[in-house]
């Protein structure tokens, strides 16, 4: 009996066709074809399939977000809410602190409160803070503590923002298809990836910088100290209130004087103005022509400069970066909206700082875990590398199953061909990224998706050797097979998904490759493979042996 | 062609014997683990730092340790890396020189000790980023480019950059060596501002201590639970005794693998324990194909005593189990010889493993079922009659 081919040909064809679309043309024909006329046929295929950066070079970065700088600056603004709050509940105390400020930033710890306050602070709290508990300890004292989802929320908002501030830095640098992405389980950790970028240094600068813009005001009109003992000493030891002293990097205003650059002043602790109320920043030059960084406010942060400057005519304004004093000036006249940082910078250094300053401020530090820089050279040689040891691979495979199958060989290398074109196609169509394992999966899946026919074949000639037709043989052979085939690939996948959820970078595009290798491996080596066997028969005299 | 026709070989009456020898491969492993190389982790597990350098001239590995120590790095390792021809050399430090408050400090030190007395005021060819000859050019302009000049010098400079580290390996002997990709007058401005030192780095890998413990945790985690994963699905195809028999070969096979390679002091990296994983779904298959025919013969031949049927399925199987594995070997062996110096450990892990798998299926596996059920029998539990499939199991024949 002669069966009908003609759909499952079709369909086979179409499957071709589409995949090979996916390799040569992609999701954007247009462009895969302009790259394929200027710079040839793989660099149109390569426009397609984006290789790792293990194989095109560049940076890859582990950062990790320091949650608790940012729970830290929300608790100190809580305890100075909380001495309003309680100033006005007439709730005494001796004192309000963080105590462990490192570890447990969320825990402010009040001391000294009078058992007859204790319902007055328990209120204010439940009132006031509704995302704080209050618990009152032995001792008369008592603990104001974040709630934990409202902690972890805080937490995971400081990430959520650190990438959005990083991803605009980076879209800045001109870096072409970064990926920043959160990383690991609950970790706060961020991944970063720079294709191209073979010098990370300032890029990994530029990422750190917290940026943290404040204008304060300086008292002792602006005076410098050399050392922070003298600043104490110019007030006998006791600082105004609300000022703290801070280090400046103000640079030497003349090459001439020798020594060192340290300097340290006595500022607010409030700030009029900070980075939030910055609407730009750009590059530019001071008076004396050094480059300098010039920025304008936001119509709600220009009022508020307005006002601050009108009360400190003739005071003197600290620009602080990152707690560190940037720049001091006198006040001559009210300002309204823009300001200037300059000295200590070159050109670049000015372009930077603005470029972060619009950026925004990361909502809290971060510091660095991991760094790999791979040169294009290495990548070059490891595609060189992988590519040859597919073929020969391959190859390998190929004689092997023409010598050993004969006819049926040839059928199983069809299939082994379509398999790489579906999986290449795939690569090409969902944009998931080929990297070196990736490679070595493409290789394995050639390896391992053989087996499939192999297991189908021997089956075939086992039942040819019980006395079965060919096409009872091979009837048998599929549908014995087919289980086995489903095991066999189970097994393998439920290996390369635990991989994909657990590995990194590499690693998972090797699970990628492998993966879709095997799920498009059930189509060729059954699926097609039978079609292939089918069409066979149909033209098979009775009787006639199969070539197997 | 027929590699096997009818092979009839009494597999499990040399059971002993091959359970000998997993037990000396197993315990030569552990005791390499324990006290010998104990388990040699890459830098993703242990931390560190990495710096793979190329020279232009055969390096000289006593003259790099001079360089470092006096450098201060006295503890940085120094070997050759790939085939010598290609002149490289792997610069590593260990992870207590590696800090997360100051990540890449080493890897700058490694750098500067390899540059040694750089000529004053010039910057060196060989280890320049894009970036900073994009710079370079912009502000020196030697072609005097007009309005697009930007454009021009970002093409320039990934030009140069690309033909330095495509064409030429990463490394110039001179500057000359750049004529090809660079116009005249911009050689002429490299040669009054840049020099070329004798190396390039081709990688560089620095994993704090964060990322390294993180990563020794996911990697046992993953190796558990694809474990696990292959025990529930055996379960669920077979009987729980099958999935603890094909269990426990693997984890034969995995730590037996493992061994080899603190014998043979190779190091762990990230992408040998993915080697590593994929062995475990692998050698199920070969497992499965067994354990399939078992569970068929004994519908069939249910006269015939358990030992003969193990035996008998494993001989009607080992044509495929010996075609799928070989086939398979084939491909991770032109990946180990063709594959290059990164997938060095990885294939070397696939090379090992597939071996390992592959005999453990038929040595190990299917031996431990008859053990069970004998060891059933002796107790008392009647004539030992393997679990049969269910019905669900049943394979449908399209009439």
């Amino acid at each position: 009996m002669k069966k009908n081919l003609t759909w499952k040909v079709a369909l086979i064809a179409g499957t071709l066709l589409i995949f090979l679309w996916g390799i040569f043309l992609g999701t954007d024909p247009a462009t895969s074809i302009q790259v394929m006329k200027q710079q040839g046929l793989m660099a149109g295929i390569q426009q397609n399939i984006r290789l790792g950066l293990d194989l095109k070079g560049g940076t890859h970065l582990i950062l990790q977000v320091k949650v608790n700088d940012a729970v830290k600056a929300d608790s100190q603004q809580v305890v100075e809410r909380l001495k309003d709050y309680l100033r006005n509940a007439n709730v005494n105390y001796n004192d309000i602190t963080i105590e462990d400020v490192v570890n447990h930033p969320e825990v402010i710890t009040i001391k000294g409160v009078a058992a007859s306050s204790a319902g007055d602070l328990r209120n204010v709290v439940a009132e006031r803070l509704p995302e704080y508990d209050g618990k009152s300890l032995p001792g008369d004292v008592w603990t104001v503590t974040m709630k934990p989802q409202a902690l972890t929320a805080m937490k995971q908002n400081a990430v959520t923002q650190a990438i959005e501030t990083i991803r605009n830095r980076i879209d800045q640098l001109g870096v072409s298809e970064p990926i920043i992405q959160e990383h690991g389980l609950g970790e706060y950790q961020i991944l970063v990836q720079l294709p191209g970028v073979d010098d990370p240094a300032r890029v990994k600068d530029i990422m750190q910088s917290t940026a943290m813009l404040e204008i304060r005001q300086a008292v002792d009109g602006g005076a410098s100290y050399p050392t922070e003992q003298a600043a104490l000493g110019a007030h006998n030891g006791v600082l105004p209130p609300d000022t703290e002293i801070l280090k400046g990097t103000v640079a030497r205003r003349s090459a001439d004087t020798e020594g060192p650059n340290d300097a340290y002043y006595i500022v607010t602790k409030s700030s009029a103005v900070s980075g939030r109320d910055l609407r730009n920043a750009q590059p530019g030059q001071n008076q004396t022509g050094q480059p300098s960084v010039n920025f304008t406010l936001t119509r709600d942060g220009g009022n508020r400069f307005y006002a601050f400057t009108t009360a400190h005519v003739n005071d003197y304004l600290a620009v602080v970066l990152d707690g560190k004093v940037r720049e001091v000036a006198s006040i001559k006249e009210p300002i309204r909206d823009t300001g200037e940082i300059s000295g200590g910078m070159n050109e670049q250094q000015s372009k930077d700082l603005s470029m972060i300053l619009r950026s925004g401020a990361l909502p809290a530090g971060i510091k660095y875990l991991q760094e790999s820089t791979v040169g294009p050279s290495l990548g070059a040689d490891s595609i060189r590398q992988g590519v040859r040891a597919a073929i020969y691979g391959m190859l390998a495979v190929m004689i092997f199953m023409f010598v050993y199958y004969r006819f049926a060989g040839i059928n199983a290398n069809l299939g082994l061909f379509l398999n790489l074109v579906i999986l290449l196609g795939f690569l090409g169509f969902t944009g998931a990224t080929l990297t070196l394992p990736g490679i070595a999966g493409l290789i394995l899946t050639v390896g391992m998706g053989v087996d499939s026919n192999v297991l189908i074949f021997e089956r075939i000639r086992e039942e040819l050797r019980n006395g079965k037709t060919p096409p009872s043989a091979v009837e048998q052979g599929f549908a014995h097979a087919w289980l086995t085939i489903i095991d066999t690939h189970v097994t393998t996948i439920v290996s390369a998904a635990i991989l994909f959820l657990f590995g990194t970078g590499p690693v998972k595009g090797f699970a990628v490759t492998l993966t879709f290798g095997l799920l498009a491996n059930l189509f060729t080596a059954v699926f097609v493979s039978r079609v292939i066997f089918d069409s066979i028969l149909n033209r098979h005299q009775r009787g006639e042996a199969l070539s197997i | 062609m027929e590699l096997f026709r009818n092979p009839n070989i009494d597999f499990l009456g040399k059971k002993w014997f091959f359970l000998g020898l997993s037990l000396i491969l197993s315990v030569g492993g552990l005791l390499s683990i324990l006290f010998w190389h104990h388990i040699p982790l890459g830098v993703d597990f242990s931390g560190g730092t990495i710096v793979r350098v190329k020279f232009t001239t055969p390096p000289n590995a006593d003259a790099i340790r001079a360089d470092m120590d006096k450098a201060g790095l006295k503890n940085a390792r120094i070997q050759p890396y790939g085939p010598a021809a290609n002149n490289e050399v792997l610069v590593s430090l260990e992870q207590k020189e590696t800090s997360e408050q100051a990540l890449d400090e080493g890897k700058n030190t490694i750098i500067k000790a390899l540059s040694g007395t750089a000529p004053e005021g010039k910057q060196d060819l060989n280890n320049v980023g894009y970036a900073t000859l994009q710079q370079y050019l912009m502000s020196k302009d030697p072609l005097h480019a007009g309005t697009d000049a930007e454009q021009r010098y970002n093409t320039l400079a990934r030009q140069i950059v690309d033909y330095r580290d495509k064409s030429k390996d990463g490394v110039l002997s001179s500057i000359a060596d750049i004529s090809p990709a660079a116009p005249p007058e911009v050689v002429k401005s490299f040669e009054s501002d840049f020099y070329t030192s004798n190396f390039g780095i081709r990688n560089v890998d620095i994993i704090g201590p964060t990322v390294g413990k993180q990563l020794q945790k996911q990697a046992v985690l993953a190796t558990l639970y694809s474990l696990l994963g292959m025990l529930v699905y055996l379960w669920f195809r077979f009987e729980l005794i099958y999935g603890i028999a094909a269990v426990v070969a693997v984890f034969h096979d995995t730590l037996i693998t493992v061994g080899m390679f603190s014998l043979l002091n190779v190091e762990i990296s990230l992408t040998v324990i993915a080697a590593i994983l994929t062995l475990v779904g692998y050698s199920m298959n070969d497992t499965i194909v067994v354990f399939d025919r078992i569970r068929e013969n004994i519908k069939l031949l249910r006269r015939d005593s358990l030992t003969d049927i193990v035996n008998k399925s494993i001989n009607q199987t080992l044509s495929r189990t010996v075609l799928t594995s070989g086939l398979t070997f084939l491909t991770v062996l032109s990946l180990y010889i063709f594959g290059g110096e990164v997938l060095h450990g990885f294939s070397l892990a696939l090379v090992i493993g597939i071996i390992i798998g592959t005999y453990s299926s038929i040595f190990i596996a299917a031996p431990m079922l008859v053990a069970y059920q004998e060891s059933r029998a002796k107790k008392g539990a009647g004539v030992a009659v393997l679990p049969a499939d269910r019905s669900k199991d049943k394979v449908k024949v399209k009439a």
